[in-house]
């Protein structure tokens, strides 16, 4: 899933500094799974801008919606209804940076704030504990490594094995940060195929990653 | 010959080699280039100039190969992977041959985390293998990674590091394999402090036949204190420093630590000079080049072999 994080509230009461009436909007997809953006954190997020702002003597209507998801048009139309009936001085979404961006794209004249920074791709751990597992390079080979991902999960990004700051199944960058690289030695180890570890893997070809251009995909036998 | 640099001349001849090492400064003042390789002249084969080691901003290494050029010193050009993409590092392979440049030392680089810019994208396009690959195909087939045929070739003796030191050890010869095969001449290793798992390591290097394919250079840094000694052991990942040294420079008075480490130095020069497989030692005197003469001179390394 796409994972996000809650900005620090006071970045998000700068944002609405100048405004009395926003609408806050929540997404049950991803952000709803890892607890950041949902129908809940919705809620939590609109009482304490409300008791913040409260304190500072100038209250702020703050209504909630909370979206099936935020990254399909047809569930934007879910907004029409409450943008339309009331004069909001801007949107802030609590869906990954899609949502906004959906939101933007919809109302052109509506100011339009993201509340969560999306942070990766990844899994959870443990509860409240999330890490990341993909970098979306759009050219899968984690079958070569074990089923494991050196793009994402390799500080360097490295294709040949562990470097030389790999310490104790830690990586240089922190003692919280498994070394992915020894991961993939023990499982290849595991699996009897250390022979293949051995090969020198040659240049990726990153066309298909963010570094060929904005990324769009077409299903033609979807398309209607 | 594949380059016909001095370091490759010189091992090619069957001397025992030695290089040396010159961090940039972090500044525009080529005299200080001229005052640290002042004291490396005519004790080194060759001097690896650091490409922002430790990911700290420092003078370019190409522009401080080609002052080493000057100066009549060899210069080693390293170059990490952390800094540029696939066509800035061919563009300064090329640049570097035009200048002058024929041995060169292919590194991932340290995280820029550990730098002095963290907040910095890094880049890690390619990596320290596929680096030495790319120096080989420029020099033996005149083809940028793309194929595209280049007009004038560079002809590079190529150099990678190694770290025996660092985890999974088992894996650490398999790597040593895999830079060999993706072609490389000569392997400066990272400093060595436990030697029992140096041995080790060269044994296995040894067993496999990967001495008789590529030179291996022993990395060699004299300990200056119990308090450097102390930080590389803690805090340098992939450094391995036993206590039998640390107890070694505690044993002497504090002002008398730098010696003891010199004295330390020297001595594993010397089972280096006696060990199977090692063709040489890079000595990294690190902010001490002016002692790199006390260590050469006293494991009987001079004077340095003119071959022609």
């Amino acid at each position: 899933m796409v994972v996000g994080e809650s900005k620090p509230i006071e970045e998000i009461l700068a944002m609405v500094a100048d405004f009395d009436k926003i609408l806050l909007t929540g997404c049950k997809g991803c952000v709803t799974v890892c607890n950041a953006g949902g129908q809940k954190e919705v809620g939590i997020l609109a009482s304490a801008l409300k008791i913040a702002r409260k304190k500072e003597g100038r209250e702020i209507q703050i209504d909630e919606v909370t979206l099936e998801r935020q990254c399909d048009p047809e569930y934007i139309d879910q907004l029409e209804e409450p943008i339309n009936n009331n004069s909001y001085d801007a949107v802030v979404s609590m869906a990954c940076s899609v949502g906004p961006q959906y939101i933007a794209a919809r109302y052109e004249d509506l100011l339009v704030f993201p509340a969560l920074n999306t942070t990766f791709i990844g899994g959870s751990l443990e509860h409240g504990v999330w890490a990341e597992f993909c970098q979306a390079c759009g050219a899968c080979g984690i079958h070569n490594f074990g089923a494991l991902c050196p793009i994402a999960r390799c500080a360097k990004s490295l294709l040949n094995g562990p470097c030389g700051g790999s310490s104790g199944g830690k990586c240089e960058i922190s003692p919280e940060t498994d070394c992915v690289w020894h991961l993939i030695y023990d499982r290849m180890n595991r699996l009897g195929q250390l022979d293949k570890m051995a090969n020198v893997v040659m240049f990726k070809d990153w066309t298909t990653s963010r570094d060929g251009g904005p990324r769009k995909i077409v299903r033609e036998d979807l398309k209607q | 010959m594949k380059a016909q640099s001095n370091l490759e001349r010189v091992f090619a001849a069957g001397h025992f080699a030695v290089t040396g090492e010159l961090g940039p400064p972090r500044g525009a003042d080529a005299e200080v280039i001229k005052e640290k390789g002042q004291y490396l002249v005519g004790l080194v084969d060759s001097v690896n100039v650091t490409d922002n080691q430790t990911a700290v901003v420092r003078m370019a290494s190409m522009a401080v190969c080609r002052l080493l050029l000057d100066m009549g010193l060899e210069p080693n050009l390293q170059m990490v992977c952390r800094d540029r993409n696939r066509l800035a590092i061919q563009a300064d392979l090329l640049g570097a041959s035009a200048l002058g440049i024929k041995n060169v030392l292919c590194l991932s680089g340290d995280h820029q985390k550990f730098g002095d810019h963290p907040q910095a994208k890094n880049v890690f396009d390619i990596d320290s293998m596929q680096l030495i690959a790319t120096c080989k195909k420029m020099r033996d087939e005149g083809k940028l990674i793309n194929e595209h045929e280049l007009e004038g070739v560079p002809h590079f003796f190529i150099g990678a590091a190694a770290n025996p030191f660092a985890d999974p050890f088992d894996f650490r010869v398999t790597r040593l394999a895999k830079k060999i095969e993706a072609g490389v001449d000569f392997i400066q290793s990272q400093c060595i402090y436990n030697m029992d798992k140096f041995r080790t390591w060269m044994q296995q290097a040894n067993d496999l036949g990967l001495t008789e394919k590529c030179y291996i250079m022993a990395g060699i840094t004299p300990l200056k204190s119990v308090g450097m000694a102390r930080y590389m052991q803690k805090f340098v990942p992939g450094l391995d420093v036993p206590e039998e040294y640390i107890a070694r420079l505690k044993g002497v008075e504090k002002k008398e630590q730098g010696a003891e480490g010199i004295k330390i130095a020297i001595e594993q020069i010397q089972e280096m000079k006696e060990m199977k497989g090692i063709s040489g030692v890079h000595v990294m005197a690190i902010e001490w080049e002016e002692k790199v003469e006390e260590i050469v001179t006293g494991a009987g390394l001079l004077p340095r072999p003119e071959v022609s």
